[in-house]
């Protein structure tokens, strides 16, 4: 059973964690400025305009920041410590929480490479984790 | 430009400012909550040579009896005082919620809303044992955050430095230099909770607890009560307190999730505060003689200095190195040992304001700032999310 927390979805979001279900990653863009965003709103935080789509993301992008939790947040995490927490810039420019995965807090930089891996931790959540996709960096 | 002092016929004033005695950060008599605001009311008020009967303002923030009668903790507390404010402020930006409530308070005063004003902070969460690690619940914007693990508040702190690391070159042992100076201050101080000798090397030795931050870089957690009183000018003088003048101030707010930051390397919410404060009260960086700047943990420090302009982005590192900001240094700064070293109930920002008043009234014991005139109390709340900056003078 999965003890760590789980999203409470609502109308807002609903799309989003629909297709991540189905191992898309489906983010908002603006039919105005053509940016966009990240998570969802019901206005484009960039130009305020309220005609917005659900549009497919390519999933890739690179570590924007990062931590590496020596301590859990919270008991279910215990065993996951530790873990690393990373801010990812999709290529497509916005910005979203995430873990990177499969690989050990000191291979992790910032400017890595990294794609959307998904997991499924229940039957109704999937969670858009992240891998590093380039080579180590000399020095490592 | 005018400065506030000829643009305002009604000038606001803090007359009045206590703060509860900790033993081993937690309050020396247990108390409650309500219990620990009301004795500081009493205290600052006894002060200004004033009591509950004259209270028309309350302004608080907190995170006490939630869920339950916190949630409406102006509403609560006017009750528990026995007193009907005509003016009431609750704004809740986090830790930098009372730089906010001054400012609204001075708005107050000086339209005539209400002549005394009281601020007041409690928290018991140490003697409770309630803080956490743990997230936030995962609804609305914190379905984007809670499911990561990032420890609150420190993991968002934890990335910015890395940032501006990053961006910088920033080091460890520059934002270690910020905890040892706060230190330094804290064992002049008496009523400071950690008082022993502290190294740089022994803040780089101490735990990790969210890469690059160590537990040391961190703030302590504490109980803590505080209360403040402002009136007007005019009634300050009846008083025969010396008052304190609000000069300048300016808020702002930017996220509350990490992820939506502006800049994980940059304080936008303190560029924004500061500018203003600084433009109202009409006074360069120069005239600053002492700074108290919310300290949550160490990169809070940093990325404050630079936002407010004391230095150029990304030389915060620079800044604050050779104990500059430790007593005898030439940037005296979070005089009283701040949130890492005197104390931090979780919301810390009324304290910046009790020892700015203390520095201005020349009352400050083997800590004052010779001279002191002028000081700059700046708040941050939140994960880097929201501050107020205040301006503040003796004269």
């Amino acid at each position: 059973m999965y003890e760590k927390p789980l999203p409470v979805i609502d109308p807002d979001t609903a799309p989003y964690w629909d297709a991540l279900r189905q191992h898309r990653l489906l983010l908002k863009r603006c039919l105005d400025c053509n940016r966009f965003h990240f998570y969802p709103r019901a206005l484009c935080p960039h130009c305020y305009s309220d005609s917005l789509e659900w549009a497919e993301v390519s999933g890739v992008g690179e570590i924007y920041s990062y931590t590496v939790a020596r301590r859990p947040a919270g008991p279910a995490f215990k065993a996951d410590t530790p873990y690393i927490v990373a801010v990812v810039a999709l290529d497509e420019g916005p910005r979203m929480m995430t873990n990177i995965v499969g690989t050990a807090p000191a291979n992790v930089q910032i400017g890595r490479r990294v794609a959307v891996s998904y997991d499924d931790v229940t039957d109704a959540v999937t969670l858009p984790k992240f891998k590093m996709t380039d080579a180590i960096m000399p020095g490592k | 430009m005018g400065t506030r002092t000829s643009a305002v016929a009604r000038e606001a004033v803090i007359v009045g400012v206590a703060e509860a005695a900790l033993v081993d950060g937690m309050l020396a008599t247990p108390m409650s909550p309500l219990q620990v605001q009301a004795k500081m009311a009493h205290a600052a008020l006894k002060e200004a040579g004033l009591s509950l009967r004259d209270v028309d303002g309350l302004l608080t923030a907190g995170m006490w009896g939630v869920p339950g009668v916190g949630q409406l903790p102006t509403v609560t507390l006017a009750e528990y005082l026995n007193i009907v404010p005509r003016f009431i402020d609750g704004t809740n930006i986090g830790g930098s919620a009372f730089e906010l409530h001054v400012a609204h308070a001075a708005m107050a005063i000086e339209r005539g809303l209400c002549e005394v004003a009281l601020i007041t902070y409690g928290s018991t969460q140490k003697s409770e044992r309630s803080r956490t690690l743990g997230g936030r619940p995962a609804t609305l914007t914190m379905q984007f955050e809670t499911p990561w693990g990032l420890l609150t508040p420190i993991g968002g702190y934890a990335m910015a430095a890395m940032r501006h690391m990053h961006e910088f070159g920033t080091t460890s042992e520059q934002l270690a230099e910020i905890a040892v100076a706060a230190r330094k201050w804290a064992m002049l101080n008496p009523a400071a909770t950690q008082r022993d000798p502290l190294q740089i090397a022994d803040v780089l030795a101490s735990p990790m607890i969210s890469d690059p931050l160590h537990l040391l870089d961190a703030c302590l957690v504490t109980d803590g009560g505080g209360a403040l009183v402002m009136t007007s000018a005019e009634h300050a003088r009846t008083l025969g307190v010396k008052p304190v003048y609000v000069r300048g101030f300016g808020e702002a707010a930017t996220h509350w999730t990490v992820a939506a930051m502006p800049d994980l390397a940059r304080l936008t919410a303190a560029e924004v505060s500061g500018r203003n404060a600084f433009a109202m009260a009409g006074i360069s960086h120069d005239a600053i003689d002492v700074v108290e700047a919310y300290d949550s943990f160490t990169i809070t420090v940093l990325l404050t200095l630079e936002a407010l302009g004391f230095c150029q982005r990304g030389e915060g590192g620079q800044f604050v190195s050779a104990q500059r900001t430790a007593p005898g240094g030439a940037f005296p700064m979070n005089t009283n040992g701040g949130g890492l070293s005197y104390a931090h109930p979780g919301m810390y920002g009324i304290f910046l304001l009790i020892e700015a008043v203390r520095q201005l009234r020349g009352e400050a014991g083997a800590r004052q700032v010779i001279g002191a005139e002028t000081a700059l109390v700046h708040g941050t709340g939140g994960t880097l999310s929201s501050g107020a900056t205040c301006i503040l003078s003796g004269r």
